[in-house]
């Protein structure tokens, strides 16, 4: 976990995002996950748990909760691997 | 988003499916005679959307209790426990509860809800962790908002899952406090207590087990205490939390608890210091109606017979039902605007159920909740199968006359024939079903 890049985390989470949105607008390392997405808070909150499996860590409610954008969300994803 | 971008935003997600028909959140029974009777839009219905799991809220033993409370010490309290004092009908609700569960403490607070709130935001202080299951109530997700812990949400009854998440928090100092539920409202689901038991032995010290009995007190377990006792594992289950408006008929909550020590929240409990106590009345209601339970374990046989004849029935009609038998049946539907059409049907036809569609469940499912009560007779349970029949295949939700229909008609036909104009509402629910079938 450690050895990721912040990039490398922003492309995971853009592919497993786009497989997840049904909408035809790209998914971009702007989009607003909620706003953008047509995705529910509860949706939200499903995908978070792919994420806690894929890099392996544990992500608190309300980091998600502080969460807009993609970028926002490979940050905090790599704020929480540096400290697990 | 200020208030009035808000309203737009609910308007605009609910006007269409409120086009389709009634307004689930703006019913109004004119009257409730009995616990699976009512009167809505000037008929008479029968109720398959409540949470009275035994029936006790016509109870003539709590009526009289409760009345009798009232006259004698008031209509309400005025105030909170902390500031204005206890009555002893608080305390001696308290001891009746702790010896029911056979546990050392108990603490009540004025609603199920505030009972959750409560004990989440007492137990969740700043350096702690809690764990909740991703399907948790509202009352779970708002006290872990509330409190000062970080909360991390694990897959639905996997305590894979919870190991997985507990493994990630090893070395982590402060407590750990695991939250789950005994049976789950929306789609009537047990949790595997035994299994998440064993991984909080397993995580170690400062790690401790809530679970909320709401929907299962008085409906599993041997002596009604719920899925902790049916599971066998209620010493590990640390803190017991319930409510007082299901299967006791009123309102309420409660917390008990063999942690030394646990009186003292009451002292630091922002939920229980700062709102109004429970009235006289609730207090009498809820001490018959355990009381009535103990008195009455036929009401849990008769809440399970009842609860099996209502899921295999909807099953062999061919509606997608839960994972199991429960006294909440959940009937999946393939889309919001198919489970409004059948939930607005059931009413033209004199079936109260309860309806829930996206966020408000799991998975983005839509599903009609239509809950058991010990208080149905079987021959109310026949007649809303029969209505579901007939309106499920109108809806082309189900195959009309399918055999798994007609052996549905085999079993249950004669004894809805014979029981048939008992009441009321069977003439109503009879007439409907025989003319839409």
């Amino acid at each position: 976990m450690g050895m990721t890049t912040a990039d490398e985390i922003e492309a995971r989470i853009l592919d497993l995002l786009s497989a997840k949105v049904k909408s035809e607008t790209a998914v971009t390392r702007e989009t607003n996950i909620v706003a953008d997405t047509g995705l529910d808070s509860v949706s939200v909150m499903d995908f978070v748990l792919e994420l806690e499996d894929e890099f392996d860590i544990n992500i608190p409610l309300d980091r998600i909760a502080e969460v807009k954008t993609v970028a926002d969300l490979a940050k905090a994803v790599q704020d929480l691997g540096k400290t697990s | 988003m200020g208030l009035k971008d808000r309203i737009a935003a609910v308007e605009a997600n609910y006007g269409r499916l409120r086009a389709l028909g009634r307004d689930p959140s703006r019913l109004e029974f004119q009257n409730v005679w009995s616990p699976t009777e009512a009167t809505l839009e000037g008929r008479p219905m029968m109720l398959f959307g409540t949470n009275n799991y035994l029936g006790l809220t016509f109870d003539p033993n709590v009526l009289e209790a409760a009345t009798a409370a009232t006259r004698a010490l008031g209509s309400g309290t005025t105030g909170s426990r902390i500031a204005n004092g206890s009555y002893g009908g608080h305390k001696a609700l308290e001891a009746e509860i702790a010896r029911f569960y056979a546990k050392q403490h108990c603490i009540v607070f004025s609603t199920g809800y505030v009972a959750n709130i409560g004990m989440i935001t007492a137990l969740g202080g700043k350096d702690d962790v809690l764990l909740i299951d991703a399907d948790s109530h509202a009352s779970i997700y708002d006290g872990c908002k509330m409190a000062d812990a970080e909360t991390i949400r694990f897959r639905h009854n996997s305590p894979e899952d919870l190991a997985k998440k507990l493994r990630r928090l090893e070395g982590h100092p402060g407590d750990k406090i695991i939250i789950v539920e005994g049976i789950y409202s929306m789609l009537g689901d047990t949790a595997p207590l035994a299994e998440f038991a064993a991984v909080k032995r397993e995580a170690g010290d400062n790690v401790y087990l809530m679970v909320d009995e709401a929907h299962s007190l008085g409906v599993l377990g041997e002596s009604g205490r719920g899925q902790c006792q049916a599971a066998h594992v209620e010493d590990d289950c640390d803190f017991i939390v319930g409510t007082f408006s299901k299967s006791v008929g009123t309102i309420g909550g409660y917390c008990v608890s063999n942690v030394e020590g646990f009186d003292w929240i009451r002292s630091f409990c922002r939920p229980y210091m700062f709102t109004a106590s429970m009235t006289p009345g609730t207090v009498s209601t809820a001490r018959a109606a355990f009381r009535r339970m103990a008195e009455r374990p036929e009401l849990r046989a008769k809440l399970w017979s009842n609860s099996a004849a209502l899921f295999r029935g909807l099953g062999d009609l061919g509606f997608e039902t839960g994972p199991e038998v429960s006294p909440v049946v959940a009937v999946k539907l393939p889309a919001p605007e198919v489970a409004v059409a059948l939930w607005n049907r059931l009413i033209d036809e004199g079936v109260y159920t309860n309806i829930a569609i996206p966020p408000a469940t799991p998975n983005a499912l839509s599903l009609l909740r239509v809950s058991v009560s010990a208080a149905h007779s079987e021959a109310q349970i026949e007649r809303a199968l029969g209505v579901f029949a007939s309106v499920g295949a109108e809806l082309g939700i189900i195959e009309p006359g399918t055999a798994r229909g007609e052996r549905f008609q085999v079993i249950t036909g004669g004894a809805a024939a014979k029981e048939a104009g008992r009441t009321r509402t069977a003439q109503q629910g009879s007439a409907n079903a025989a003319a839409t079938r």
